[in-house]
C-alpha cells in the first residue's frame, strides 16, 4: 500500500530530507569520486592534482608491501569467515537445543562486539606476549619447553590477528544465526520428528539447509568486516613485525599518513572500496528487490 | 524454532552443555585476565601468572592509568582522551538520531518519486570501507578549519551515521499503520505535528535501539579518531593506544589493562544494561527487510 501522500505542502517532507540527504550523498558519493580523482593523480606527500593515469595502481601493483598485504588478506580472511561462521553456527544450533541459561550464555558469548578492537587488541597482546604471558603461564603449569612467540613472529603474527578476530566476531555471528534459527517453522520439524529422523539427521538435511538467506546475509557482513579489518591489526602488531601483518587498510592508512605516498594510498582505498561493493552491491540490490 | 530435545540428562545433552560452558570460558579469559592484571603490581605480575588471582588486589593502576599514565611524553593519563571522547559521542550521537529519525519519518510514510531509490543509495553507505572518506575528508576539515578538532570529528561521526540511523528509523516506521497517519492528516494535521505527536511517541524502542549502536560505535571508533584528532583532541580509543604502545623502561601491564577496562567500561555498561537493544541494533543492521 502507498504510503499517504502530502498534498498541502508537497514540498516539505523533500526539504526536511534534503540537508541529511546533501551531507550523506557528498560523504558517501563525492568523496568516493574525489579519493578515486586522487589515485589517478600525482600526489605524494601532498594532494598534487596532475593527471598521471593509473600510474598509481601500477606502482601499487608492483610494491612487494602491497603483495604482503593482498596474502595476509588471504590468510587473515579465510580464518576469519570461516572461524566465525563454524563457531557462530555451532554456538547458534547448541543454544537452540532449550538451554536454561540462553540468556546468560549469550550475553557472555557477544560481549566482545560491544568492546572496541582496540581493548581487546591490547588484552591479547598482553596474553599472547611471549614473556610473561601464555607462554609463561604453560611453563608454570610444567610444560618448561613451551614456546610461543608467535605475535613476534613474521610469519605467524597473522594468525594470533585472525584467531581475536574470531574471538571478537563469533558472538555476532551466532546472534544472526539464532535468530535465523527461531525464524524457521516449527511444523517442518515436527513432521520429520514424527517419521523417525533423529536430531542431528533433521539438522543436517532441514534446518541448516533453510537458512540458506541467513547464510549469505551473514557471509556478507563478515566477508566485508574482514576486508575492513583495521583496529585490531594496529592494536595487537602495528602491521610488524616489519610489515609482514599488513592488510590492505593498514597499508593505505601506512601510505597515506606516515609515507607521504597519497596517490598510493588512494589507490589502494579505491582497491578496497571495489572489494567491498563487489560483495555488497548485489546482496543490497537482491534484498531490496525481494522486498517490493 | 526450538528443536524438541530430551529434557533428561543424557549424553547428548552433557556434550552439548560441555561445547557451551568451553566456549563461554574460551570468550570470558581475556576479560577475566583483563581484570586480575589490572588489580596486580608488576611483582605479582612476574611472581604469578596470567590466571592467577592477585595475592593482594589494589587500585594503583586503574589510579595510574587514569591520571598519570604517560601516552609519549604527555603524562596525564587516559582522563583528558576520556573527556575528549565524552565531548565528541554526546552531540554526534544527539545529532545523528534526530537526523535519521526525521529522514526515516520522511522516507516511509512521506514518500516521494525518487525516494526509494535514494533509501537504496543509502545503504551503500553503512558498508563501505572508510579508508575511501579519510583523504578527501581530511582536506574538507582543512578547508572549514575545523581539521584537527573534535569539531571536525563531530561532523565526521554525524555524516558517517546517517545511513545507518536512517535505516534503523525508517525499516521501523515502515511498520507503523499507515492508517494513523491518513487519520490524522483528515483532523489537518500538518506534517511536523503527526511526527511530534503520533509517531515520536511510538518511537521509544528504536530510539534506544539507535542511541546505544551509535553511542557503541562512535566511541569505539579508532579509524577516524587517528586520521583526524589532533594534539589535544584525541578520543580514548587513540589514547589507549598509544599509551599500550608507550615504551618506557618497565613494560607496566598492569596499567595498560587497567587503561583498556577504563576505555571499555562505558560500552560494557550499556551493554549489561541494555543488552537486549544492542544485539537488535546489529542485527537490524546486518539483515534487513
Amino acid at each position: 500500500m502507498a504510503a499517504p501522500s502530502s498534498a498541502s505542502t508537497p514540498w516539505l517532507p523533500k526539504l526536511v530530507v534534503a540537508p541529511s540527504f546533501v551531507l550523506a550523498f557528498f560523504f558517501i558519493y563525492g568523496l568516493i569520486a574525489w579519493n578515486g580523482y586522487l589515485s589517478v593523480s600525482a600526489s605524494r606527500l601532498l594532494p598534487n592534482y596532475d593527471f598521471v593515469g593509473l600510474r598509481q595502481y601500477g606502482l601499487l601493483l608492483e610494491s612487494d608491501r602491497f603483495h604482503v598485504a593482498l596474502t595476509n588478506m588471504a590468510i587473515f580472511g579465510s580464518l576469519f569467515i570461516a572461524g566465525s561462521m563454524g563457531i557462530g553456527l555451532l554456538l547458534a544450533i547448541l543454544l537452540d537445543q532449550k538451554i536454561r541459561a540462553e540468556g546468560v550464555l549469550r550475553t557472555v558469548y557477544l560481549y566482545p562486539m560491544a568492546i572496541s578492537f582496540i581493548v581487546t587488541g591490547t588484552a591479547w597482546k598482553w596474553i599472547l606476549n611471549p614473556g610473561l604471558g601464555l607462554e609463561h603461564l604453560m611453563r608454570q603449569w610444567g610444560f618448561a619447553d613451551f614456546t610461543f612467540g608467535w605475535l613476534i613472529d613474521p610469519d605467524k603474527a597473522i594468525y594470533c590477528i585472525a584467531l581475536a578476530g574470531v574471538w571478537q566476531s563469533a558472538g555476532f555471528v551466532m546472534a544472526l544465526f539464532l535468530a535465523g534459527l527461531r525464524g524457521i517453522d516449527d511444523s517442518i520439524i515436527k513432521a520429520a520428528q514424527v517419521d523417525g529422523a533423529s536430531l542431528p539427521r533433521i539438522y543436517l538435511r532441514i534446518i541448516i539447509p533453510s537458512l540458506r538467506p541467513v547464510f549469505f546475509s551473514t557471509l556478507m557482513v563478515v566477508s566485508h568486516l574482514a576486508i575492513k579489518a583495521f583496529d585490531l591489526v594496529i592494536a595487537l602488531t602495528a602491521g610488524g613485525p616489519g610489515y609482514a601483518t599488513d592488510l590492505p587498510a593498514t597499508f593505505m592508512y601506512a601510505m597515506s599518513f606516515s609515507r607521504g605516498q597519497i596517490g598510493l594510498g588512494a589507490a589502494s582505498a579505491t582497491v578496497m572500496l571495489a572489494a567491498v561493493a563487489a560483495i555488497v552491491v548485489p546482496y543490497l540490490y537482491s534484498e531490496l528487490r525481494t522486498r517490493k | 524454532m526450538s528443536a524438541a530435545a530430551p529434557r533428561r540428562l543424557t549424553v547428548q545433552r552433557l556434550l552439548v552443555w560441555g561445547t557451551l560452558l568451553v566456549f563461554a570460558a574460551w570468550f570470558l579469559t581475556p576479560l577475566y585476565v583483563m581484570v586480575v592484571t589490572s588489580l596486580k603490581d608488576m611483582d605479582q605480575i612476574r611472581s604469578g601468572s596470567l590466571m592467577s588471582l592477585p595475592t593482594s588486589p589494589g587500585l594503583a593502576s586503574w589510579f595510574k592509568a587514569w591520571d598519570q599514565a604517560c601516552t609519549g611524553v604527555d603524562c596525564r593519563g587516559l582522563k583528558p582522551f576520556f573527556v575528549n571522547s565524552l565531548l565528541m559521542v554526546v552531540p554526534a550521537v544527539a545529532v545523528s538520531t534526530l537526523l535519521g529519525s526525521v529522514n526515516g519519518y520522511v522516507l516511509s510514510k512521506w514518500r516521494f518519486r525518487g525516494s526509494e531509490t535514494m533509501f537504496a543509495m543509502l545503504l551503500f553507505g553503512v558498508f563501505m570501507p572508510m579508508q575511501v572518506v579519510l583523504l578527501p575528508m581530511s582536506q574538507v576539515l582543512g578547508w572549514l578549519g575545523i581539521a584537527s578538532s573534535i569539531w571536525g570529528l563531530i561532523l565526521v561521526h554525524i555524516m558517517a551515521g546517517i545511513p545507518s540511523t536512517t535505516l534503523f528509523f525508517r525499516n521501523y516506521y515502515v511498520g507503523l499503520p499507515d492508517e494513523l497517519i491518513k487519520a490524522a492528516k483528515l483532523d489537518g494535521a500538518g506534517f511536523w505535528l503527526i511526527f511530534r505527536r503520533i509517531v515520536l511517541p511510538l518511537s521509544t524502542p528504536i530510539l534506544v535501539v539507535t542511541l546505544i549502536w551509535q553511542f557503541t560505535n562512535i566511541w569505539n571508533d579508532f579509524l577516524y579518531g587517528v586520521v583526524f584528532s589532533g594534539a589535544d583532541s584525541k578520543p580514548i580509543t587513540v589514547g589507549l593506544n598509544n599509551l599500550s604502545n608507550t615504551t618506557s623502561s618497565v613494560k607496566e601491564y598492569n596499567v595498560d589493562m587497567a587503561a583498556a577496562l577504563i576505555a571499555a567500561l562505558p560500552t560494557l555498561f550499556v551493554y549489561v544494561v541494555a543488552g537486549k537493544y544492542f544485539v537488535r541494533g546489529l542485527t537490524a543492521g546486518a539483515v534487513k527487510g
